[in-house]
């Protein structure tokens, strides 16, 4: 069965949500989404470590998005504005859930899925190490970190990328991000 | 040599760069979306310094949160001054991190450990 998105959409706005949105990934969204995000986790001392980390990871998450959106496939470039992206954040429990989504073409998906399945089985001592090489020793692209977003997210929260890839047509998956974030 | 004074703005920091103080300060949050068009005038006012430097610079890192889009930019800014350090001359490079922040201690011990420079971790307490 072809993914449906707004099912996916459904499932993905159950909870305590702090934020849901769908549509274009801009600076103007990002910037708003970064204020909310902040205003909304509050000022305990265990809340003001917890909200540090859930910026860092939406900082990350909300610009990969933004460097890496493929366009839209054409038989929905009508229904979805281009540059389109999900972004949700949750409370659940005493943690935070953010979960990305975006379509992706299915020549890119074999790399993205071999670099967040090698990030997934790294201990914190070899995420480090990966860290500082390419740091220093990789050109980075106009588009921005050279990679080290997803590596950052883990080495900050210490969780596992939780990904699913579903199918949407010949050409396009769509692809979801969960990280969870506790203190 | 003229200063390098930029304001900081929610996804910027502020700069103050002064040769003749030799101070180098970087302060606030540095979050934007393309860094490297942010820090390429940090860069070349680096290197241009770097000609004729004060016998001491300190370097005064202060830093809310930074992506990693910052993270290459904010090496480059350390590798101009660890070529100032490799030229004799004294460099020392405060990393500033708020109480408890061990994520951004860490950041700065990661580059303690790639930059030939002293670097002091001064933690801020409230």
């Amino acid at each position: 069965m072809s993914f449906n998105f707004d099912a996916y959409y459904r499932k993905m706005n159950t909870g305590d949500i702090i934020v849901s949105y769908k549509g274009s990934i801009t600076t103007e969204m990002i910037n708003n989404t970064l204020e909310i995000v902040e205003s909304r986790i509050g000022e305990s001392p265990e809340d003001v470590r917890l909200r540090k980390k859930v910026y860092n990871v939406m900082v990350e998450s909300l610009q990969n998005l933004y460097h890496h959106t493929d366009e839209l496939p054409e038989d929905i470039r009508g229904e979805f504005e281009g540059h389109f992206g999900v972004v949700v954040v949750a409370r659940e429990g005493s943690g935070i859930r953010i979960t990305t989504g975006n379509f992706i073409k299915s020549d890119k998906i074999k790399r993205l899925k071999d670099k967040l399945d090698k990030i997934n089985s790294m201990g914190p001592d070899e995420l480090k190490d990966m860290y500082k090489f390419i740091l220093n020793h990789q050109k980075f692209s106009d588009k921005g970190g050279g990679g080290l977003g997803l590596i950052d997210i883990v080495r900050k929260t210490g969780t596992r990328l939780n990904y699913t890839f579903q199918n949407y047509n010949n050409d396009y998956y769509f692809f979801s991000l969960d990280i969870k974030i506790t203190n | 040599m003229e200063p390098l004074i930029i304001e900081g703005t929610p996804k910027t920091p502020s700069v103050r760069f002064d040769a003749q103080q030799g101070l180098v300060e970087i302060k606030g949050r540095s979050i934007p979306e393309n860094s490297i068009e942010f820090y390429k005038p940090l860069v070349d006012w680096l290197e241009k310094y770097g000609e004729n430097p004060a016998p001491l610079t300190q370097v005064n890192v202060q830093l809310e949160y930074f992506n990693t889009s910052s993270s290459k930019c904010i090496l480059d800014v350390f590798k101009k001054l660890e070529a100032i350090f490799k030229a004799k001359h004294d460099v020392v490079i405060n990393w500033y991190y708020e109480e408890d922040d061990e994520d951004m201690l860490e950041a700065g011990e990661d580059y303690e450990s790639i930059i030939r420079v002293p670097f002091k971790m001064v933690e801020i307490v409230d």
